[in-house]
């Protein structure tokens, strides 16, 4: 039987087409259906590495540079490329870490990425760099990437400018911008906080190519998906460099704190808060070492008293208590009260020291009577139905000096002081419970008064402006334009401006003849007033505000000087010569100035 | 009528030849380029760098066309003539290469002359086609015949052996599509469905345990044994198809657990997902298929594939030549090369079917199976449906015996179809 077997050709076709349109539908699902592919192709070729911006710069008022960037290197870590004879002994005390921690970090860079770079010891100075550097031939996978760390001129104004270091998790979460990955630096206290957003500029991006073996094979499209980084802005502060450096050697050895503030523009001059430390201690790899002795140190220097210490006001409270009875026409120029060495009222004694009596208002505050104004402070209470409306009163005059509020400032952090409200004393007395004499200690700026450094020296700034003051802040210009409206607008008190004259012209009788005497100055003509904190923990910290020249007033200054006894010893040289520093910008006092140089005995 | 007739056929045949030879050499064209491609490096950009594969290439295409040319001007009778004398010369040269050969990779399949190296497996197929359709085409063989059925797997059983004793499986497992030849000189269909489902069975196996698939046969077994129990005969032929099966899965995982190379398990363990390995036996298909992922429609263009320039995918312009295809000409690019592919072997087998000589018609069918192993082996393992088995795709991959062996076997063809004439 013969058999045709030409049909077969075409079974034999048609099963080799199906297979070829097997092999199209496969194409179509790998190519066009399933985009992973592409992932994963970017993934083998593109190195996505991070293009940091420089942060801004920060300068003082006469644009002399404090803060700027300084090259630091991050040694960086490529697990697979380390050779087998790889010496890490020699390695480990080269960059100083022991063994132990070698293979943490190495597990950690391997948990990574086996073949990209992590970092292994981060910010490496340009000094530690260059010995290190002579070194790296010998041990292949490790390479060093260029970084920028801060640097702070001089080893000064600490508080003020705070610190960057390395983004915590928390900080990457709370971060709606998805700006901050693990290794960025933030500024994490001080301007550096403060102004993050303007000094971290934003980071670039550049997309690099590796091959099979990761040898760069150059930019990814001749860069067209590159991002260039935009530095950080540059800062101009109030600051002035050279008065913080003086100011902060006047301060040298003792606790306590400065604060300058120009009063027609709010910049503050200085801000001081001793014990401090040199800025460039949290810089670099040493930070997280350095961070841990600092807050172990008994003497606190991370505290910064100029903004969150909350003294009594002490004496220098009369003058508040002086507007205030002005105002509410309590007391007038003339108004004299008598003193036998203090106040005696039933069972009550606030004591006072020898001067002559009776003393008018100006007599008053150059004296710095206590009777005259426990007296005063009763007649501006007693104006009213109770003494608790009174009260309401005379808090709501206190708080328009800055009191017992936060400003809204770029000043970090600071402390809002407290000023009680009459409801603190209807918790404590009960609502019908107190009269002026229960608070009698506030007329005297004694009692549960809590203000800060910063609030002083505002308050001192308002008398120079005879009534109004503007927001203290520490950054007059970012670039070219003012960071906050804020900062042009002036906060009036309340108070007319002929009872401030008359305040201010006994505050400089105060310079000229009375207790801060010491703090004359050949020339200018300063006005200040005098305090004594009574401290229960040891000798009463010495307070003085002041400003001048008197007539248009250009730095207004309070100085606390803790466990330092009557203001008149410690705090009215050192204002006094800041002002002088500030005005004159060289100081003739040299005597003064060596005796403040030392310690206090 | 008759004579007009003839004159047609003679047309069309013509006409088809040059089809064959135009997509020939778009098809070693493009491959040429895509090994420019696979072998780019931006330090070196001549076309004509001797040093390099692409390079070389060239040397390779230009003793390619000149074998073509030579093979369309002699006399169409040559090959038929010499057929067995061919066949025995490369037989010994397969065995001459396992003792004077170069090893590369683990295979010993080399001659080295000079700076090139010759592959003798490749034209193995060629010389065994000969003899093949030689014996079959005799006027005294009949396919029927037993006897005649065993001479002709002898024939192609030994260039088999020789081959799997060089150690490149992948070039002897294209002798097992010479069953498609069988199978058009009259070998039964069910032979060649017995041998889809035991593959089958075999593939099921890997995946499954093999006591469940050798339960679930003795279960349909014994409803077969019971259904048909009124013909006696049948009931044994199907108690004898279940001890075959049975015993062949055990053999087969005798074979695959203690015969084939931990590589070649490995490779097949990871097509199956059995393994996932992407830095040892899978990188390659998973950068492959990457590769041609990437591709996406219209491909990344040339010279823009970057798995391709920079080296993820190991022996690119070789094995995984399709991957540059796939990732710089993507879905359109890729499905071309298919289409010509299939439309290349489709018309082999058209143009063998008209052939008057049993030796033209059956050495067709043999250049048509040979050239669609390699396609389908070659394809498959790059987008990830067989395991790794390196072999060239024909005209494309990087290779001088592959292409040269492919082009005689493609020539002599196309020299069987007419006279010089009607196709130059």
């Amino acid at each position: 039987m013969k058999v045709n077997y030409e049909e077969r050709a075409n079974v034999l076709q048609v099963i080799f087409i199906i297979i070829g349109i097997i092999f199209v539908i496969r194409l179509f699902f790998l190519q066009i259906i399933d985009s992973s592919y592409k992932n994963s192709a970017n993934n083998n070729v593109l190195r996505y590495t991070t293009d940091y911006p420089g942060r801004g710069l920060i300068y003082d008022r006469n644009n002399e540079l404090m803060v700027c960037n300084e090259a630091a290197y991050d040694l960086m870590i490529i697990p697979k490329d380390l050779k087998k004879d790889f010496d890490t002994l020699s390695f480990c005390s080269m960059i100083n870490i022991d063994i132990n921690d070698f293979r943490t970090r190495l597990d950690k860079a391997k948990k990574f990425s086996r073949y990209k770079g992590s970092v292994f010891e981060a910010q490496i100075s340009k000094e530690d760099y260059a010995s290190i550097q002579e070194k790296m031939y010998k041990y292949k996978g490790f390479y060093f990437r260029l970084r920028t760390i801060r640097k702070y001129i001089k080893p000064i104004a600490a508080h003020v400018f705070g610190y960057i270091g390395e983004v915590n998790q928390s900080i990457i979460d709370k971060d709606n911008d998805k700006y901050y990955k693990a290794g960025d630096y933030v500024g994490i206290a001080g301007i550096e906080k403060q102004y993050e957003q303007e000094l971290r500029g934003s980071k670039g991006l550049k997309i690099l190519m590796a091959d099979a073996l990761n040898r760069d094979k150059g930019s990814y499209k001749n860069g067209e998906y590159d991002i260039a980084p935009v530095s950080g802005s540059n800062l101009y502060s109030g600051l002035d460099y050279a008065l913080q450096e003086y100011g902060e050697k006047l301060m040298e050895n003792k606790r306590g704190s400065v604060v300058a503030i120009d009063p027609s523009t709010g910049e503050i001059l200085a801000l001081i808060s001793v014990p401090s430390y040199d800025p460039n201690l949290l810089v670099g790899r040493t930070r997280t070492k350095n961070y841990k002795l600092l807050q172990d140190d008994p003497n606190k220097p991370l505290f910064n008293r100029a903004l969150k210490a909350k003294y009594p006001p002490g004496s220098t409270f009369k003058l508040i208590n002086a507007l205030i009875g002005l105002q509410e026409r309590a007391i007038t120029f003339s108004t004299t009260y008598p003193c036998s060495r203090g106040f005696h009222y039933g069972g009550l004694n606030v004591g006072c020291h020898e001067h002559n009596s009776p003393l008018d208002l100006e007599g008053s505050i150059i004296h710095s009577c206590n009777a005259y104004y426990c007296k005063a402070f009763g007649a501006i209470l007693n104006k009213y139905k109770t003494d608790r409306d009174g009260y309401i009163v005379w808090r709501n005059y206190v708080t328009k000096f800055g009191f017992g509020n936060k400003f809204n400032s770029d000043i970090p952090n600071h402390s809002s002081g407290f000023v009680p409200k009459a409801e603190y004393y209807d918790k404590r007395y009960g609502k019908n419970g107190w009269k002026w004499l229960t608070v009698i200690s506030l007329a005297i700026g004694q009692g549960e008064l809590g203000i800060t450094p910063l609030q002083l020296a505002n308050m001192s700034a308002i008398i120079a402006n005879r009534g109004y003051y503007i927001t203290p802040h520490l950054i007059k210009k970012i670039g070219n334009k003012v960071p906050n409206k804020e900062y042009l607008v002036k906060h009036y008190t309340g108070i007319s401006k002929i009872y401030f004259d008359k305040v201010a012209d006994a505050m400089y009788n105060v310079v000229e003849g009375g207790t801060g005497m010491g703090g004359k100055i050949n020339g200018i003509s300063v006005c200040g007033k005098t305090g004594t904190a009574q401290n229960p923990h040891g000798k009463d910290h010495s307070i003085f505000v002041a400003f001048a020249p008197k007539d248009n007033p250009k730095i207004s200054i309070s100085v606390f000087v803790e466990n330092a006894g009557f203001g008149a010893t410690w705090a009215v040289p050192i204002a006094s010569l800041m002002i002088e520093k500030y005005l004159n910008d060289t100081v003739l006092r040299k005597d003064l100035e060596d005796r403040m140089f030392k310690p206090i005995p | 009528m008759s004579y007009i007739k003839d004159k047609r056929k003679k047309i069309i045949i013509g006409n088809v030849s040059n089809q064959l030879i135009i997509i020939y050499t778009l098809l070693v064209l493009f491959g040429w380029v895509n090994i420019y491609a696979a072998n780019f490096d931006n330090n070196s950009t001549a076309i004509i760098d001797f040093s390099r594969n692409a390079g070389k290439q060239i040397i390779w295409i230009g003793l390619a066309g000149f074998f073509a040319i030579f093979i369309l001007l002699i006399d169409s009778r040559f090959f038929s003539i010499f057929s067995y004398p061919v066949y025995i010369i490369i037989m010994l040269s397969l065995i001459a290469v396992i003792f004077v050969g170069k090893e590369v990779a683990g295979s010993r399949s080399w001659f080295q002359i000079g700076s090139f190296a010759l592959q003798p497996a490749e034209f193995g197929k060629f010389a065994t086609s000969l003899a093949l359709s030689k014996y079959l085409s005799a006027t005294n063989i009949r396919f029927e015949e037993f006897k005649t059925r065993i001479i002709a797997t002898i024939i192609i059983i030994i260039p088999f052996l020789l081959i799997l004793l060089q150690n490149d499986t992948g070039s002897a497992l294209v002798y097992g599509f010479f069953i498609f030849v069988f199978y058009r000189e009259g070998l039964s269909g069910n032979i060649l469905i017995i041998g889809v489902l035991l593959a089958f069975m075999l593939t099921l196996s890997l995946i499954v345990n093999k006591y469940i698939i050798i339960s679930c046969l003795a279960v349909v077994t014994l409803y077969f044994v019971y259904y048909t129990r009124r013909f006696k005969k049948d009931r044994i032929l199907f108690i004898f198809a279940f001890v075959l099966s049975a015993s062949l899965l055990l053999s087969f995982d005798y074979i695959y657990n203690n015969v084939l190379k931990t590589h070649h398990r490995d490779r097949i363990e990871v097509l199956f997902g059995k393994k996932v390995d992407e830095k040892g036996a899978g990188y390659n298909v998973i950068q492959s298929k990457i590769a041609i992922g990437s591709g996406g429609v219209i491909g990344k263009g040339f010279l823009e594939g970057t798995q391709t320039k920079y080296n993820f995918v190991p022996e690119q312009s070789t094995d995984f030549i399709f991957c540059t295809v796939g990732e710089e000409y993507g879905f359109l690019g890729s499905s071309i090369v298919v289409i010509l592919f299939i439309y290349l072997i489709v018309q082999i087998i058209s143009l063998s079917e008209r052939q008057r000589s049993p030796f033209s018609r059956i050495y067709g069918y043999c250049v048509a199976v040979i050239i669609f192993a390699h396609f389908v082996i070659n394809i498959a393992m790059a987008i990830g449906l067989l395991p790794v088995i390196g072999i060239p795709l024909p005209f494309f991959s990087y290779g001088g015996s592959s292409l040269l062996s492919f082009t005689i076997l493609l020539f002599v063809f196309i020299k069987q179809t007419g006279d010089k004439h009607e196709i130059i």
